[in-house]
């Protein structure tokens, strides 16, 4: 078939084709990312120093919840989403995604979530100011008006990831090529499927938590109203249902990430292929009986105190064979060290420290002291930034020269490798010690004791936050510019799957109209 | 496989996760009464037990527990809602009643109905209430009032850390839309 394309506008409106919707998931989620950043660098301003300097502190708290919502549902997410469309069809030998409609639906209902969810910044009380776990009974009585909007947003943002998550279970199962068993499925696709199958069981469970919201502020229920036979404490049980399988949401991707580059730069086979799926699938079972150590400290019997510590202490176990499956690739590989790689190790590296910081937080005992603290801060960053987006950026990396057929600059993508690890850390380290000294997190003042780890933090996130604009420069160098040498077809030296053996680069529109052969 | 066979795999697996979708939004709600039924099991979030049957005991006259009443309006309660006494000292096992002072102000029928809720919220399942007027809504004509009892008695197994339980009821307007319609008329 020729490789022919539609032009203008309606190309994008109207597509079906994976790669297309995989470039808009990609770009929207790096338009939010930036969004996001820039109300991260309100927050690290206001903190710069203690007092009040730029913002009052409802504003504070409205950037604070905004940032975490944006980044969450609009930055991560679809980022992850964007590169299964692009990849898992062309990993298992598939023409398209399964329900290809239904693709660009799922799509094009995210700028309305959005843009729906900044509407109420612009509103009379303001954006939503709850924090992005938007506890009742903050968010039911107490919300800003503007809170109906952001249920709306959700309501949305749930459809989306819903249907998402099913066209990639249904292509997974549907699709493959002949030949293509399951367990010879590239690791991102098993880490995407099972990450698809928590989508479908969880977001469900949000829309509901809303939909209680909703009724609760506006016809009369007291789902989570004492003073009406209900109870606020449910409203953390309903949302942390869905909100620890959530962090697995965004992180499994990433797993699946480092499981392809590390062995592509270490030249080696990846080790313990099926042990890898196992640890996903296990993490993926024990995310959804944890999810009370989010609230160790409501008053909950110790029983039940230790069950949850017990269960969140086991994700361990199976998230610890993956690390050691890592480094075991790379054990006596011929490493080189090409921007992926590095995005890769550093991944590795920075993602075990949140690890870390998540088993100390795990203990109930001790997390009485950490409980919404900057601790909590700086662990759910070092899993989210470093994790889930420095995983997302070696993805792009690795894969851009595929999509674009063109090399990235090398020598200003290891600047923005090395100047994003030193301001990573900058930012996010030294918010464990301020958090183990006593520092509260949403609040835009702090005692005069935390001021020098709050400037390096500042100091950290502008870096940061500057890194990014260098990223978004690199990007548009290959992908608007169209500079940059020729990638060969199979890219970089020790490259596996489909993608890399079975197509040139760039990747034609339409791939695998007959099934390629498996051995 | 033929095309036309993949689609249709493809339509019916796609329902059978539209399903999964469907119950787990069905899940979420379960959430409410399964976790009352929990509470109720455990005692956990100061809900209320039912009905209880008071019998004759030697009271625990060695440990006095303080009772803290707290009355609330909600918002659209125009009601005057307070006890008459708002703490009373009772030893453990033995049977007390108290009243709760209310009127209705306004120039029309209303209905009440009265929520507690405990704290500690764990020394809910050692109260029992023989008898009380959250148990059924009240009926108030224009400017009338009325003391409504309380009886109660609190448990002997109540742990020792426990000296002071406060009892809140929160007062809310129940009133029939088509009565509140013919008041206004």
């Amino acid at each position: 078939m020729a490789d022919h394309k539609p032009k203008g506008i309606s190309r994008w409106l109207f597509t079906t084709n994976h790669k297309d919707i995989g470039t808009m998931y990609l770009v929207f989620s790096f338009i939010m990312f930036l969004i996001g950043g820039a109300m991260a660098m309100v927050i690290r301003a206001e903190l710069f120093q203690p007092g009040l300097q730029f913002v009052d502190p409802n504003f504070f708290n409205q950037m604070t919840t905004l940032h975490g919502l944006i980044m969450v549902f609009g930055a991560v997410m679809p980022a992850t989403v964007g590169l299964a469309n692009w990849l898992i069809p062309m990993m298992i030998g598939a023409p398209d995604m399964a329900l290809p409609r239904m693709n660009n639906w799922s799509f094009w209902i995210l700028p309305a979530a959005f843009g729906l969810l900044l509407s109420s910044l612009f509103m009379e009380g303001g954006a939503p100011n709850f924090g992005w776990t938007f506890y009742a009974p903050l968010s039911t009585t107490y919300g800003p008006p503007s809170t109906d909007f952001f249920i709306f947003g959700v309501h949305l943002m749930g459809i989306s990831s819903i249907m998402g998550a099913i066209n990639v279970i249904v292509t997974v199962f549907n699709m493959r090529a002949p030949g293509m068993t399951l367990m010879k499925m590239p690791l991102f696709v098993w880490t995407w499927l099972i990450t698809a199958f928590l989508l479908v069981m969880v977001m469900p469970v949000l829309a509901g938590a809303v939909t209680m919201m909703l009724t609760d502020r506006h016809f009369g229920t007291s789902f989570f109203d004492a003073a009406g036979g209900g109870d606020p404490v449910l409203f953390q049980h309903v949302f942390w249902f869905f909100g620890h399988p959530e962090v697995y949401i965004m992180i499994l991707p990433a797993f699946g990430i480092a499981s392809a580059i590390i062995p592509t730069f270490a030249r080696k086979k990846l080790f313990g292929y099926s042990s890898m799926v196992y640890a996903t699938a296990s993490i993926a079972f024990l995310s959804f009986i944890v999810w009370a150590h989010h609230m160790f400290t409501v008053g909950m019997p110790v029983k039940g105190e230790l069950f949850f510590m017990i269960a969140t202490m086991l994700i361990a176990v199976p998230t610890g064979v993956k690390v050691f499956n890592w480094i075991a690739t790379m054990w006596q590989g011929s490493i080189t060290y090409e921007t992926p790689m590095l995005y890769a190790l550093a991944f590795v590296i920075l993602f075990t420290i949140g690890g870390f910081s998540g088993v100390m937080l795990a203990m109930t005992p001790v997390d009485w002291q950490y409980h919404d603290t900057y601790f909590v801060v700086a662990h759910f960053h070092y899993v989210l930034f470093p994790g889930a987006i420095f995983g997302t950026m070696a993805a792009v990396y690795y894969w851009l020269p595929k999509w674009t057929g063109r090399m990235y600059d090398e020598k200003l993508a290891k600047w923005h490798f090395w100047l994003s690890i030193v301001f990573v850390n900058l930012t996010f380290f030294p918010m464990h010690f301020s958090g183990l000294a006593g520092m509260q997190r949403r609040v835009p003042d702090y005692a005069i004791m935390f001021s020098d780890f709050n400037m390096m933090s500042s100091i950290g996130a502008f870096g940061l936050g500057l890194m990014q604009l260098l990223f978004a420069w690199i990007l548009i160098k290959v992908c608007i510019l169209e500079k940059g040498e020729k990638a060969t077809d199979q890219v970089w030296e020790g490259a596996e799957g489909l993608e890399f053996t079975h197509m040139p680069s760039p990747a034609p529109y339409h791939t695998f109209d007959t099934p390629p052969k498996i051995d | 496989m033929s095309q036309e066979q993949t689609q249709t795999e493809n339509k019916v697996m796609t329902k059978k996760l539209f399903v999964v979708v469907i119950i787990m939004v069905a899940f979420g709600f379960a959430m409410v009464p399964l976790y009352d039924v929990f509470c109720q099991i455990t005692g956990l979030n100061g809900k209320v037990n039912g009905l209880a049957v008071y019998e004759e005991q030697e009271p625990d006259t060695s440990r006095e527990i303080k009772i803290q009443f707290m009355t609330i309006n909600k918002a659209n309660m125009p009601w005057d809602f307070r006890p008459v006494k708002t703490e009373i000292v009772v030893h453990p096992g033995k049977e007390y009643e108290v009243l709760f002072a209310v009127k209705n102000r306004t120039g029309k029928q209303m209905v009440g109905q009265a929520i507690p809720s405990f704290s500690p919220n764990l020394t809910a399942q050692y109260f029992n209430k023989t008898e009380c007027f959250c148990f059924n809504q009240q009926t108030l004509a224009a400017g009338e009032s009325e003391e409504m009892p309380m009886r109660f008695f609190v448990d002997k197994d109540i742990p020792e850390r426990y000296d002071t339980i406060t009892l809140a009821y929160t007062l809310h307007n129940v009133t029939p839309d088509d009565e509140q319609l013919q008041a206004a008329q």
